[in-house]
């Protein structure tokens, strides 16, 4: 029961939702885009999008800093 | 702001001003103008032709020197814009043609340049108002560069100038007025102004202004230093923009590499420009429409999107100390640790509630992202201004970040370090960054109470670092604060010739690349920032790269090539708002909402397509996404081949503290053991029983072996991609490709510094390969 994030392989967790995921990892920034398979959430929908077990979801933090 | 000021701040708004004694806007202080006027004895003046700006180019250079009084212009040719574009370009090639290798800091013949850039003034879109500045810095003796905001770059520019050079040294204290109204440049002596920005700039605000009212008090820009920049090597500029809603003149700061103790070294007090009558067309745009048209949208980006991004207009910068916490990147007693449970005694939130909200807060005309937040009514608690109420501009990350690094959690204490930095003129960077190692000596009793000269340099101890810059502001003799003064680099010797500490220990803890100190974000686990920072052509700063997010958390960029791509087209990106005249942030802090659907989501793409638009409304010829770039990668390259020539270019100057890549204590090292065993196992290909029979020490010594030969890895990577030898030098043929064919010796002494490190066998790969292991290329000769 594994998925991917960032190419890293992590634990999945029956019924996680996007939201929940970056609770998890605590990806607290706000500039981020969420792929799963490929394909971009909305930021709408990151707390009803769940995650199926053998996603392989990117959280991509945009540049940032001075 | 508590009501105590709000009345405080009532109080003083209704008091009445003249160009004679005056009450500011903050601190009760009564200036007698009349009484500083009848000190200014006019040494030089010139006049000049008034020319309207050309399509974003005033087409001259004000040329200063401050030994003879000599004031002359220096036309700019067709052949330099096209080369150098503009800002930190033309500082570059005047210093190059004007000054010699073996030039120090604190030489006359150092020059300070203060530069616009052909964007620079523009009104139609966030951040245009930049002022970039170089000069052969104290800290690295080598070229510095640095931006700030305020109103002296546009002015300068209005004025008919693109650039000011400044050489020389003056004999007594002087200012430089530049009246872009009436065509008139003055050298006059200034024996009884303050010497400390915050009034200073208020007193020549108030001196200058054409008449007594806040208009015309808005047409006035001073650059200043302060007391802390004559004793110590960080020192800064401060250029003012009067704030009328405030009244008050506030200011931004150029803050890396020691400009203000150049400054305050050629006697320069201040430099004022003044001018009348400009507004959104001045820039003279070819084709304003189309830049109306972006700045629009981009404007409705900001409006709409900013509350849920990053929130800059109500924290500023600020907003990166909880991300930074939270993502283990918070640089707390001097970068051994990256999070701290105090932490949230100083996030944003806490500062949001003393910034004056509501007030629109562009250091420039026409920022709508307006980050530069400011405390009013702050009573100060220490120093010489005890007990006065003043505004603080910002903080911005980097200062609480400062905070952090010494383990100080006090917004209060932040807000009295960040005022009395900036009016001594001093870099809360450095300063901090630089306190925060002598902190850790002082926890190994490398330095105690004594060496210190009374000083309790304690991570924590809030007092003491007050005390510290209340000391070097004073111009304190005694050897501690005479050596602390001048940063890491200066400190680091200093305690191994004293032979007061383990000189390994010394070196892997003080966080300084070239002599400059890192800003304040820790990298230990971002291979690519490692070299963001060290390869930085001032020094390790972070405005060339920022690559922590890129590699660490995204994953993005997980080999050597993908590291040195990321590592060639971001520092020339970033480059190239320094040679416009730009403001980074509004590219990269606010994100149109489908930038997430774009190929190349970390470059902004839509952003890079905005620039193209307004380069090209303004200059009035197309210009491409990939012209931004070229003109970016000429000047980046022109600076390290400076550095060369300075003797500071070649792969010994990149190489980091270890603190910067690892765990240098045991303490370090068992505070992430997980994470570092873990790397011990998966990357070095240790076994867990191997592991479980070394010491921490041994652990730390195989971890660091690995992080270094991967950073030399990195480097061979990313000297290959930029073009450079293996050493570090851009080859001729690489500056040829980028259109320096006629620069003969450039390009000869280019030449040399590669024949000579044939000579000593340096042209070879830092990195030791394997077989299997992917080398940057295969011509063992591919720079010839
Ligand atoms: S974004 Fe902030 S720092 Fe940049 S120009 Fe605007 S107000 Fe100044």
């Amino acid at each position: 029961m594994t998925i991917t994030v960032n190419r890293r392989p992590v634990e999945h967790v029956e019924g996680e939702t996007v939201g929940d995921l970056l609770k998890r990892m605590k990806y607290s920034f706000p500039l981020v885009v969420v792929k799963i398979d490929g394909r971009v959430i909305a930021k709408s929908a990151f707390s009803s999008t769940p995650i199926e077990d053998g996603s392989s979801v990117d959280v991509i933090h945009l540049t940032s800093g001075g | 702001m508590s009501e105590e000021c709000l009345n405080h701040a009532e109080t003083a708004r209704t008091i009445g001003r003249g160009n004679g004694p005056f009450i500011t806007g903050n601190t009760e202080r009564t200036h007698d103008i009349d009484r500083l006027r009848s000190g200014h004895k006019v040494l030089a003046e010139y006049t000049f032709e008034r020319k309207p700006v050309k399509r974003g180019y005033a087409g001259r250079i004000l040329y200063v020197n401050l030994t003879d009084l000599e004031i002359r212009e220096i036309p700019l040719t067709s052949d330099v814009k096209e080369k150098f574009t503009g800002g930190k370009g033309f500082g570059l090639k005047m210093t190059w043609d004007l000054m010699g290798p073996d030039t120090r800091w604190n030489d006359p013949e150092n020059i300070l340049a203060l530069n616009s850039g052909p964007l620079n003034g523009t009104t139609q879109y966030s951040g245009m108002g930049k002022c970039l500045s170089t000069t052969v810095s104290p800290s690295t003796n080598i070229i510095c560069d640095s931006n700030a905001g305020g109103y002296f770059a546009p002015y300068l520019k209005f004025s008919g100038f693109d650039s000011l050079i400044l050489q020389g040294k003056a004999r007594e204290d002087i200012l430089v007025f530049i009246d872009g109204t009436a065509g008139k440049v003055t050298i006059e002596t200034a024996p009884y102004e303050e010497t400390n920005s915050h009034l200073l700039s208020e007193q020549l605000t108030y001196m200058y202004a054409a008449e007594d009212s806040e208009s015309a008090r808005q047409k006035v820009a001073v650059v200043s230093a302060g007391k802390g920049s004559e004793n110590s090597y960080w020192g800064i500029l401060n250029i003012s923009f009067y704030d009328p809603r405030r009244r008050v003149t506030r200011m931004k700061q150029h803050g890396r590499g020691g400009l203000g103790t150049v400054f305050r070294d050629k006697k320069l007090k201040a430099l004022v420009a003044r001018i009348e009558g400009f507004n959104g067309m001045t820039n003279d745009p070819q084709d304003i429409d189309r830049i109306t048209e972006t700045g629009i949208k981009h404007n409705r980006e900001i409006r709409d999107l900013d509350m849920h991004e990053n929130n800059m207009r109500t924290v500023g910068t600020g907003n990166l100390v909880e991300i930074m916490d939270a993502y283990d990147l918070l640089p707390t007693e001097n970068y051994r640790f990256g999070s701290f449970p105090k932490a949230s005694r100083i996030y944003s939130t806490r500062f949001y509630k003393r910034f004056t909200q509501g007030i629109p807060d562009g250091c420039w005309y026409g920022c709508n992202i307006a980050c530069s937040k400011a405390v009013d009514g702050f009573v100060l608690r220490t120093g010489p201004y005890k007990g006065e109420r003043v505004t603080v501009d910002g903080p911005e990350y980097e200062t609480i970040g400062g905070g952090a690094n010494m383990s100080v959690w006090d917004v209060d204490w932040i807000l009295e370090f960040n005022f009395y930095c900036d009016t001594y003129g001093l870099d809360t960077i450095s300063t901090a960054t630089a306190i925060a190692f002598y902190m850790e000596m002082y926890e190994y009793g490398i330095l105690n109470k004594e060496r210190c000269d009374g000083l309790e340099l304690c991570f924590g101890n809030a007092e003491a670092v007050l005390e510290f810059l209340h000391r070097i502001a004073s111009g304190d003799r005694s050897e501690f604060i005479q050596v602390a003064s001048k940063g890491v680099r200066r400190m680091k010797d200093h305690l191994i010739a004293k032979g007061w500490g383990d000189p390994d220990l010394i070196e892997n803890c003080g966080m300084e690349v070239k002599g400059l100190e890192y800003s304040e974000y820790v990298c230990k686990e971002s291979l690519a920032q490692q070299g963001g920072y060290a390869l930085a052509s001032k020094g390790p700063q972070h405005d060339e790269a920022w690559l922590i997010f890129m590699d660490m958390v995204n994953n993005q960029i997980p080999t050597f090539k993908d590291k040195a791509e990321a590592l060639h087209y971001f520092p020339i990106w970033r480059t190239w708002f320094a040679i416009v005249g730009l403001c980074k942030l509004p590219w990269n802090d606010i994100v149109p909402a489908d930038n997430a659907s774009t190929d190349e989501p970390a470059k902004i793409p839509e952003h890079v397509r905005n620039y193209a638009e307004i380069m090209s409304g303004i200059l009035g010829r197309e210009i491409t996404p990939q012209d931004l770039m070229d003109q970016s990668e000429r000047v980046y390259n022109w600076q390290r081949a400076m550095n060369v020539w300075m003797g500071k270019g070649r792969r010994k100057d990149d190489i980091p503290p270890y603190r910067s890549m690892g765990p240098v204590t045991e303490m370090e090292y068992l505070s992430r053991k997980d994470r570092y065993d873990n790397q011990l196992k998966e990357l070095v290909g240790i076994s867990p029983e191997e592991l479980s029979s070394m010491s921490v020490a041994d652990r730390i010594r195989v971890l660091r072996e690995h992080r270094y030969e991967e950073y030399n890895k990195l480097v061979d990577a990313v000297y290959y991609r930029r073009g450079w030898t293996p050493n570090g030098v851009p080859s001729p043929k690489k500056m040829r490709e980028l259109g320096f064919s006629d620069e003969k010796e450039m390009l000869e002494m280019l030449q040399k510094a590669i024949d000579d490190d044939d000579a000593a066998g340096l042209n070879v790969w830092g990195g030791s390969y394997g077989e299997g292991d992917e080398i940057p290329c295969d011509d063992p000769r591919y720079w010839e």
